[in-house]
């Protein structure tokens, strides 16, 4: 494999990690404050929806992004509505938004569009484009570095690099603020945090709604960022890759950023090399597309270090009375 | 906590909570600029109303009976097995191999015969996850949600390479020979001299849906396996006092969860296809989510929510065929069914329990 390939493999990576990384982060911030997500695949689906739509509609893709927020951000509502408010199983509300936004993103799609569940193509304005990084162009003859940097570094979407800056923000919210100490103690032991006097629900709610905000922006680069426009079931499992991820990085921001990129190579290989020859073996495409779901259960398994998830994750918050 | 009443626990909650459902599911055809009373009436006639109808219906239902009692026996044992998707298309391989196996002479040898490959190939897709469980502590519902797509990639990969037929261009297996083909209602029918469903998919596998739900029935309340899978599922410290092996439960539990979704594939793949295709299972894995929460993991309640479910998956069709409404819709009442019956289920609970609460304050 030359340098040029290598090159644009990593650069398709990147993009398609791009959703992963966003989604994974968003079931950090609700898993760390015990609400278990198994419903970012279908948040993120509802905020292609909406972003391709109202991108479509308006002729701007920032308004895409901001339509692609509130669309997953009304999910996350839901979940917390079931699943802190009601005290409701969370797996079960996850399975049940996942339902609703399939059925919901084809059934309106086919009532406002009548093109079978997609939304029309969207042009110019209405998609992010790329962007050239300063001096992208001048740099790009010199050996080695300035293709990596023409090309791989420079001409993403701004959405991307959103994705890229979450990361470090992600680790310093959790680890360096008083907000992030307390969504983590919520996550390991609720009691402790109601004990000193800050509210469980009030916290556990911000948790899912920074996980809806993140949900819609990976949702929005999905439709007006990699593709143009929404098809129906377009994130194809991209949310259960995610919460793979986030096992896989054992719960910790730096190690999302590693997983999902690890995903996203994978992904950009398989389209790159659909049956992978190895000299020895071919590897079969499939072999390839599963590889993240067999990888996560190695994993869980604990034969390669132990995932052990928030504590108190999973479970509702019952206050003593 | 005061106590309900038992019938306003295990029929008044869901019932409530069922209306609600599908008082949003008409908020959304309204919103869509459809009739409710017109999409009712539309799908009331096409899944009801002929025996055309019916045989569909009881066909989706049969599907659903399978995959609704995996969820429920699962579940008993506090088990969340969102596998069933993955262990019904695993079931019809089990399915595909036995039938081109052989030059099977009568479907009445075949039958037996497909439905152990069903039931050991989605045991043993189930085997996996619970041993992880039981032995490693790896949540169940992450493992059978990743061992779904496992699968499908299996399946594919099996399809494409090694049971296609030479030649042929779909990603399918041969089609089955004449001798595994199950009879139909409406055969049956027809030999008691009634003409009735004629082409439509319903088959024998019916009555074995049926059985099975005895079956289950017998097994978690009448066995001691079942007292066993109840007592681990209510409290987990509990059984182990008792002497329960956690282990054992956890496997045998998803084994026979396994085989029930594996079962279904004697359905729609030796019943109604006659061969392996893609993604036969079609989302019934899913559904029995739904119909297990609905029918409150109970097999006759599960077999009538597969009824209401094998209606509204027919009617859906109608829907798709007759009007402008998308399949989807389904697919938005499924979810909201679920969504009501089983996570926001205390949203119905809790102010009934304070009415009751109060009544009885009052009478005392």
């Amino acid at each position: 494999m030359d340098f040029g390939t290598t090159i644009q493999i990593l650069d398709s990576a990147l993009r398609l990690m791009t959703p992963l990384l966003l989604a994974c982060l968003a079931g950090l911030y609700s898993e760390r404050a015990g609400v278990f997500d198994i419903g970012l695949e279908g948040k993120m689906l509802m905020a292609a929806f909406t972003s391709a739509s109202v991108a479509y509609a308006t002729g701007s893709a920032w308004l895409g992004l901001l339509a692609g927020i509130a669309g997953a951000l009304s999910l996350a509502v839901l979940h917390g509505l079931a699943s802190i408010s009601f005290r409701g199983n969370q797996l079960i509300s996850g399975v049940a938004i996942n339902f609703l936004a399939a059925g919901l993103t084809v059934l309106l799609g086919q009532k406002i569009f009548a093109l079978g569940g997609r939304t029309p193509s969207l042009e110019g304005a209405a998609r992010f484009r790329p962007i050239t990084l300063p001096l992208a162009q001048e740099l790009r003859d010199v050996p080695i570095l300035g293709p990596i940097y023409a090309e791989l570094i420079s001409g993403h979407t701004i959405l991307v690099y959103v994705a890229f800056l979450m990361v470090p923000l992600t680790w310093w919210v959790l680890y360096r603020t008083r907000f992030g100490l307390r969504l983590r103690a919520v996550g390991e032991n609720p009691a402790s945090v109601d004990t000193a006097g800050v509210s469980v629900t009030r916290l556990r709610y911000g948790a899912v709604m920074i996980c809806g905000v993140l949900c819609g922006i990976a949702g929005a680069y999905l439709a007006t960022g990699i593709s143009a426009g929404f098809v129906k079931e377009m994130t194809a499992g991209r949310g259960f890759i995610a919460l793979a991820a986030l096992i896989f990085a054992k719960w910790r921001p730096w190690a999302a950023l590693g997983a999902t990129f690890l995903f996203g190579l994978l992904e950009a290989v398989a389209n790159r090399f659909p049956n992978l020859d190895l000299g020895v073996v071919t590897v079969p495409s499939m072999f390839m597309n599963a590889l993240p779901y067999i990888l996560t259960v190695i994993i869980l398994a604990g034969f390669v270090g132990r995932a052990t998830p928030p504590r108190a994750g999973g479970e509702p918050y019952v206050k003593e009375r | 906590m005061e106590r309900m009443p038992k019938w306003a626990d295990l029929v008044l909650t869901p019932l409530l909570s069922l209306i609600l459902a599908f008082a949003i599911s008409a908020l959304v055809i309204l919103a869509i600029g459809e009739s409710p009373a017109q999409a009712m009436k539309v799908m009331v006639e096409g899944a009801l109303m002929s025996s055309y109808g019916w045989g569909f219906t009881l066909y989706y239902a049969t599907n659903f009976i399978f995959t609704g009692l995996a969820v429920m026996v699962a579940y008993h044992a506090g088990l969340f097995n969102i596998g069933g998707e993955g262990q019904a298309a695993m079931g019809g391989l089990g399915v595909a191999l036995v039938a081109l196996a052989l030059p099977w002479p009568h479907w009445a040898l075949a039958l037996p015969a497909a439905m152990i490959g069903a039931a050991l190939f989605g045991a043993l897709w189930a085997l996996i996850p619970a041993w992880l469980q039981a032995r490693r502590g790896s949540h169940i519902v992450i493992t059978t949600i990743m061992f779904n797509f496992i699968a499908a990639a299996t399946l594919n990969y099996v399809l494409v390479n090694l049971l296609r037929p030479v030649g042929s261009m779909d990603p399918a297996s041969a089609s089955f020979p004449p001798g595994t083909h199950l009879p139909k209602l409406s055969e049956l029918a027809l030999l008691l001299g009634i003409d009735w469903g004629r082409n439509s998919p319903a088959n024998i596998t019916f009555f074995i849906a049926l059985a099975a739900c005895v079956l289950v029935w017998l097994l978690i309340w009448r066995s001691r396996l079942g007292y066993e899978i109840r007592a681990f599922g209510k409290s987990e410290p509990a059984a182990l006092y008792a002497g329960i092996s956690p282990v054992r439960i956890t496997v045998l539990a998803m084994l026979i969860s396994g085989a029930l979704a594996g079962l279904m594939a004697v359905n729609n793949v030796m019943g109604e296809a006659e061969r392996l295709v893609l993604n036969a299972v079609e989302g019934a894995g899913f559904i029995g989510i739904a119909v297990a929460l609905m029918g409150r993991n109970h097999p006759l309640g599960i077999l009538m929510a597969a009824l209401l479910f094998g209606f509204l998956y027919q009617g859906g069709g109608e829907l798709a065929l007759w009007t402008t409404i998308p399949r989807e819709l389904i697919v938005v009442i499924q979810a909201l069914v679920i969504l009501f019956t089983g996570a926001l289920d205390n949203m119905v609970r809790m102010p009934l329990e304070r009415l009751f609460a109060a009544r009885r304050r009052k009478g005392a």
